[in-house]
């Protein structure tokens, strides 16, 4: 399992996390290449149930096998890339999913980014434009020192 | 007796955390320069106090007394000496010693190095930073103490998870510690210059330095994780956007983006308030990470201890230090006015737009990480927010980022010109684009992904060295390349990282082969232009582990060029299995080899990746901090911090 990657703590794993060595075995490959290929880029997008955050590819749990011999398997009888992963998301539900759908609220998953990215430009833009509109000078001075200016002006 | 003293001084630390927190913060409001000088030697003694603490915890472990519950259960008498020492992090309990040992160093190398602060200013930062390690030591002494007793102690230990047994991942806590708690000075300068009310050119001087070491060390940290997944965990994968990592992510780039405008503070007394924001939010996400880490809130393959008591502590931590923060800026961050005036087009401009990308980048990863929490709470919805997401929703931004780096980089202050700047810039243009094409022409296979991505390395990385080349003047020489401050040297090097680790990611994913078989004892057998032979399987038997051990000879054009040995270990102790992978490192590829198991008609599982520039990923990252290294060694940093302390041209921002 991919344990303690990048972050924090080398903790610990706490639960008997099963051997990391690579997933897919030779005799679950299928013949044909090409359908392989679809096999392989299908599995990547389906998570482990089991195991935390893995996706059915890279994990060597034993319902991961299940998982990708089933997925083989429905294609092998002639099912179209989306209809293995509906039939595999009718099994066991949305939380196979690694790439979450747009469905329902999960909009706001997806559009959280450009829209934050709208709020922030807008206000990074009119904080530069207020930057920018301060050069004419007189707004580089505080009241304050506008008012000494008036008494230094009035000395003379 | 070292135990208990090593306790006891833990306890000693905590109370002088209390006294530091509260003495100077009252000294400083009051004036009284007696209770301010309180801070300075408090430092030091709850730097020293927890540096034994911690000393007693290593001593326990290496000499195994397992009479100490943290070291029964994370460790063994058979245990290599390195990972005895190592497996003092290696746990809940050990690994939160650590975190407060960097943090009151931190404090105590503020209370050294902070001889230029105004006093006022030096005790406010040294209570908030005592503060926050006091919240720790009491999380530590009443929640995760590491010096519990077992009541009987029994003869060996169970062993460190063999995933830990490893030189990477030793590493990796204290650096990545280092990054995330050298954020909490950033933070205690925030707090402390909100206290005050007056944030200054010399404010974003002294906080800089700070932000730049903790920014290479989390750099390091990351990297060293990453790299150890890579060849630890059988198949080469280098980064999975676990809710750990990203964790550890965030603060990285809220780090990234307060070291750029806390330059803006210091040139231009601009971005002042945004500026504090971020220091306060890079130190949140920290606390983010750690309540994500040891509360076991989201399924993570790093799962700590899921203890609810723990992670409530946390939370509470989290919510008074980043809340009472947060409600401080509110109040205060009005006073704080901009002074600087400079056209939109402009360096501040740029660092501007590197501050949106960035912290609106990290607002993906965070909402990513905790959709699933939020879907399973309010929408009663089981999902996964896993790599894919992340890789279209996060790339984007950084994809952006890479575009826009080296103009902004090359702007000049107040008022760039756009086109001078693009002129100048066009043969680093023109060289990426023609680097692309060039790949684009030759690769097999129609991924976007690799020309897209050697366009972005050799734009940043040409855009760096045309950035330095500007500097030396027109007609620049060698000699004057070499004269230029380390500052514009750490900056170029650490652009030049960034686009070396894109590359090093773009030609690793668009690139990599993969060949999964059976092999026979003496099959040789193709991949790519490499022939492998699996030459013979053996059994070895390691210190604590059993391992299966394959030989393979690999040729190239008939010549051998290397013998690989991947293995598969068995830690009987932690009955645990784990995968060596072998790999033969090289400048453009990585070869990497992973023996499987037996099969039932003869034969061993062989699983062979080529991995075309794998090494780059890494490399930028050490590029990157490298940077931030040689930036910090600025002589400006040296010399100024100190002699900058007559406030001239710090203007109280009432």
């Amino acid at each position: 399992m991919r344990g303690l990657r990048s972050s924090a703590l080398a903790g610990v794993l706490a639960a008997a996390l099963a051997a990391p060595a690579g997933a897919v075995q030779p005799d679950e490959m299928l013949d044909d290449p090409a359908l392989e290929e679809r096999a392989r880029e299908i599995s990547e997008g389906l998570r482990c149930l089991v195991c935390q955050n893995e996706s059915i590819d890279e994990s060597n749990a034993p319902l991961a096998r299940d998982l990708r011999i089933l997925v083989r398997d429905r294609l092998v009888e002639g099912d179209s890339d989306e209809e293995v992963v509906d039939f595999i998301v009718a099994r066991y539900g949305e939380f196979v999913l690694l790439q979450p759908t747009t469905g329902g609220w999960n909009w706001l998953l997806w559009a959280a980014g450009p829209l934050m990215l709208l709020v922030a430009g807008g206000v990074g833009a009119v904080y530069l434009r207020g930057r920018a509109r301060g050069e004419d000078g007189a707004a580089a001075l505080s009241a304050e020192e506008e008012a000494r200016l008036r008494e230094l002006l009035r000395d003379r | 007796m070292i135990t208990e003293l090593g306790h006891f001084a833990l306890i000693l630390a905590f109370l002088t955390a209390l006294v530091q927190m509260i003495v100077p913060l009252v000294g400083a409001h009051m004036r009284w320069p007696g209770w301010m000088a309180v801070a300075e030697p408090a430092a030091s003694a709850q730097f020293l106090l927890t540096a034994g603490s911690f000393a007693a915890l290593v001593y326990a472990f290496v000499t195994s007394d397992f009479s100490l519950a943290v070291v029964t259960s994370n460790s063994h008498s058979a245990k290599p000496l390195l990972y005895k020492i190592t497996g003092t992090w290696g746990n809940h309990e050990g690994s939160m010693l650590l975190w407060v040992l960097i943090l009151t160093l931190f404090g105590a190398m503020a209370a050294w190095f902070g001889g230029g602060l105004p006093p006022s200013l030096r005790a406010r930062v040294l209570a908030v930073q005592s503060s926050v390690a006091a919240a720790f030591f009491a999380f530590i002494l009443f929640t995760s103490n590491p010096f519990d007793r077992l009541a009987v102690p029994p003869f060996d230990g169970q062993d460190l998870n063999p995933l830990l047994q490893d030189p990477g991942l030793a590493f990796h806590p204290p650096f990545l510690y280092l990054g995330y708690v050298g954020l909490s000075i950033c933070f205690s300068f925030a707090v402390a210059a909100l206290i005050e009310g007056r944030v200054d050119a010399a404010w974003g001087r002294w906080v800089r330095p700070w932000t730049l070491a903790s920014w290479g060390f989390l750099t390091i940290g990351i990297g060293l994780g990453s790299w150890w997944a890579y060849y630890e965990l059988g198949w080469g994968g280098f980064w999975f956007w676990d809710p750990v990592e990203n964790a550890s992510f965030m603060p990285w780039l809220f780090a990234a983006a307060l070291l750029h405008s806390a330059i803006v503070v210091e040139k231009r007394e601009a971005l002042k308030a945004w500026t504090i924001l971020l220091a306060i939010l890079a130190f949140g996400f920290s606390l983010i990470g750690t309540f994500i880490v040891r509360s076991g809130l989201l399924t993570s393959v790093h799962a700590f201890a899921n203890d609810p008591e723990r992670g409530v502590f946390i939370l509470a931590i989290l919510v008074v230090f980043t809340g009472g923060a947060l409600t401080l800026f509110a109040a205060r961050a009005g006073v704080m006015q901009a002074r600087g005036v400079f056209g939109v087009v402009s360096r501040e401009g740029a660092l501007v737009a590197n501050n949106i990308l960035l912290a609106v980048s990290s607002f993906v990863v965070f909402v990513g990480t905790m959709w699933p929490l939020v879907a399973e709470m309010f929408l009663d919805r089981k999902l996964s927010v896993g790599a894919p997401f992340f890789n279209l929703a996060f790339t984007p931004f950084m994809l952006v980022l890479g575009l826009i780096l080296p103009v902004g980089a090359m702007l000049s202050w107040k008022r760039g010109r756009a086109g001078r700047t693009l002129r100048a810039l066009a043969p680093a243009f023109g060289l990426a684009l023609a680097l692309a094409a060039l790949v684009w022409a030759i690769q097999t296979g129609r991924s976007i992904l690799g020309p897209v991505g050697v366009f972005l390395g050799a734009w940043l990385v040409a855009g760096a060295a045309t950035d330095l080349w500007s500097k030396t003047g027109r007609g620049g020489s060698l000699a004057r390349l070499g004269r230029l401050p380390r500052a514009d040297w750490g900056k170029a090097v650490a652009h030049g990282g960034l686009g070396v680790t894109m590359l090093g990611i773009a030609g690793l994913l668009a690139w990599e082969s993969e060949d999964i078989r059976v092999a026979q004892i003496g099959e040789r057998f193709t991949v790519g232009s490499f022939e492998l032979e699996l030459a013979d399987v053996r059994q070895v038997q390691g210190p604590n582990y059993l391992s299966t051990m394959g030989e393979i000879v690999v040729r190239q054009d008939g010549a051998e060029i290397v013998t690989l040995h991947p293995e598969k270990r068995n830690y009987p102790v932690a009955q645990m299995p784990t995968t060596e992978a072998a790999i033969d490192y090289r400048f453009l590829r990585d070869l990497y080899v992973v023996i499987g198991d037996a099969q039932e008609g003869g034969g061993w599982v062989v699983r062979t990746y080529i991995k075309p520039l794998a090494n780059w990923i890494w490399a930028g990252c050490l590029l990157m901090a490298f940077g931030a290294g040689l930036s910090l060694s600025d002589r400006r940093f040296r010399v100024a911090a100190g002699a900058r302390k007559a406030p001239g041209t710090a203007v109280p921002a009432e």
